[in-house]
């Protein structure tokens, strides 16, 4: 059932140029790493897109980059307020991986605490724009990280199973790469449930409903 | 009063039970060949709507009637497009043995660069091809009631009201257009004044039902629309942010005309038409006999 859950907020903390909103967790399934829930904002008309960052037992935690009215807004949201949450949604990340790799850039580390946890804190490699943005590798364990304009696709190890999350340009480096990396992409969506089509993105040469078919995706 | 959906604002095979809340499913627009739709960005939000270029983007009418058209909820409508006329009456004589209660005939996207001209001709041509209902789907024009006595004149059995115009977003920091196509179709609460506006002249200009539609969010929307002159509501915009939408605005008409002196939703249609301001005398309008303003009577 497609059912918006209306959620407490917990607080929020400021990370690097970022934000950290939580939310009481409620009887809201977190669903799988990767999975994404859609953020209804005080004053706009649509939601947001966000993955989930943290997932405790009684809190969940968005990581929010304020780059727009919307995502502005979800920062300002003070503790005692109501959201209302619809999700999760889409495909998270496969987990049968036998060796593990995390690699994030920006604030598309977002969903990757939450899957360090699930598998049980494996090796990860961060890229930010400066050190300021880099305050938000601390959220991810075991992390290495890298600043522009060294770039993660220059520091990956071998041998390994790339679950990543980032800007396009970064995805499409690390698919040249690493052909059985599962990706994480990101597209504007209305609705997060296949209704509006806005998140279509090029799959095998066919436009494609990213919120259905993904986010993650097989970079193959 | 039945509720829809606005073509292409629901995907029953990816929500089904959303679709389950409303009385009809309306599809997507199908063209006769597949279409992928325009280039990302197809989406945008400003203050008071939200803009589309997605484009008609569909499977085609053969994957569509094989694929797609079976697996639907009953009863449906089929929304059909094209950039001839030709491509109309084929969808159309395709659809003519299916189980398809009626056809929409979208001729007002405003994201395709060929659309056909002359709704009057499409109609005209689309009536000689199926003896399934027709609803042309009109925008909300300033000629809009004009269009829409040429589409009953042509053999339309019912207006669905209205699409989207045409609007525009510039990014906040690069102040190029957010949509990768520049201008797309504008919908949500800033269309509601022109959907009841539209309503309004149609109802007054022409004699078949109208399905209203535009900013729909609350059941005080579909109430004004119904007294507007619609006989039957769309959802559309609301749907992505809520889709929950067909339950909770079911529920808040029924609160609005109980609070309006009325049991039936189908007594309230056309109601501002009528001389006289009518909010004084709920009395005698909780009395009255269903159907007193239904188009029949009206028509009648």
């Amino acid at each position: 059932m497609l059912t918006r859950r209306a959620l407490r907020v917990a607080g929020s903390e400021v990370v690097g140029p970022y934000t950290l909103l939580r939310v009481e967790r409620g009887k809201l399934d977190p669903g799988i790493p990767g999975q994404f829930f859609m953020l209804e904002v005080p004053g706009r008309l649509l939601p947001r897109p966000m993955s989930l960052c943290l997932a405790t037992s009684s809190e969940l935690g968005f990581l929010i980059d304020p780059i727009g009215p919307g995502t502005r807004a979800l920062c300002s949201l003070a503790a005692g307020e109501t959201l209302r949450i619809l999700g999760p949604l889409g495909n998270g990340f496969r987990l049968d991986v036998e060796r593990p790799l995390l690699v994030g850039g920006g604030i598309g580390i977002a969903p990757l605490p939450y899957l360090s946890e699930r598998l049980a804190n494996p090796p990860a490699v961060l890229g930010f724009r400066t050190a300021w943005h880099a305050e938000a590798a601390a959220l991810v364990p075991n992390a290495e990280v890298v600043l522009e304009p060294t770039y993660v696709t220059e520091v990956l190890p071998p041998g390994h199973d790339v679950l990543a999350c980032g800007p396009a340009p970064m995805l499409e480096a690390v698919r040249r790469l690493t052909p059985n990396a599962q990706l994480a992409w990101e597209a504007p969506m209305a609705c997060g449930y296949g209704a509006c089509y806005g998140c279509a993105v090029e799959i095998d040469g066919e436009l494609k409903r990213l919120c259905v078919e993904g986010p993650v995706l097989a970079a193959a | 009063m039945r509720l829809l959906n606005a073509s292409g604002c629901l995907d029953a095979l990816t929500a089904p039970d959303v679709a389950a809340g409303l009385d009809t499913f309306v599809t997507k627009t199908v063209t006769p060949l597949p279409r992928g739709g325009n280039d990302p960005v197809r989406i945008a939000e400003t203050e008071v709507g939200m803009l589309n270029a997605i484009g008609l983007a569909n499977p085609g009418i053969d994957a569509f009637l094989t694929h797609v058209l079976p697996r639907l909820p009953r009863p449906v409508w089929v929304s059909v497009g094209g950039f001839s006329v030709r491509d109309y009456t084929e969808i159309c004589e395709r659809l003519e043995g299916e189980d398809v209660a009626a056809i929409e005939l979208n001729l007002s996207c405003p994201n395709v660069d060929e659309a056909p001209s002359g709704g009057g001709e499409v109609v005209a041509a689309a009536r000689a091809a199926t003896t399934k209902p027709l609803y042309a789907k009109l925008a909300p024009t300033a000629d809009v009631a004009e269009n829409a006595q040429a589409a009953e004149a042509a053999g339309a059995g019912g207006l669905s009201l209205v699409n989207t115009v045409k609007g525009l977003a510039l990014d906040e920091r690069t102040l190029r257009p957010v949509l990768a196509r520049g201008a797309g179709g504008l919908s949500g609460p800033a269309l509601r004044p022109l959907a009841l506006a539209a309503v309004h002249a149609c109802h007054q200009a022409t004699r078949v039902p109208i399905v209203g539609m535009g900013g729909v969010s609350r059941g005080r929307d579909a109430l004004e629309l119904l007294a507007a002159g619609a006989s039957d509501v769309a959802l559309g915009t609301v749907l992505f942010s809520d889709p929950g939408a067909p339950a909770r605005i079911r529920a808040e008409l029924e609160a609005e005309l109980a609070a309006h002196g009325f049991a039936d939703p189908d007594n309230i249609v056309g109601a501002a038409h009528e001389a006289e301001a009518s909010t004084l005398d709920l009395e005698s309008r909780v009395g009255r006999k269903k159907g007193l303003h239904t188009r029949a009577n009206v028509a009648g």
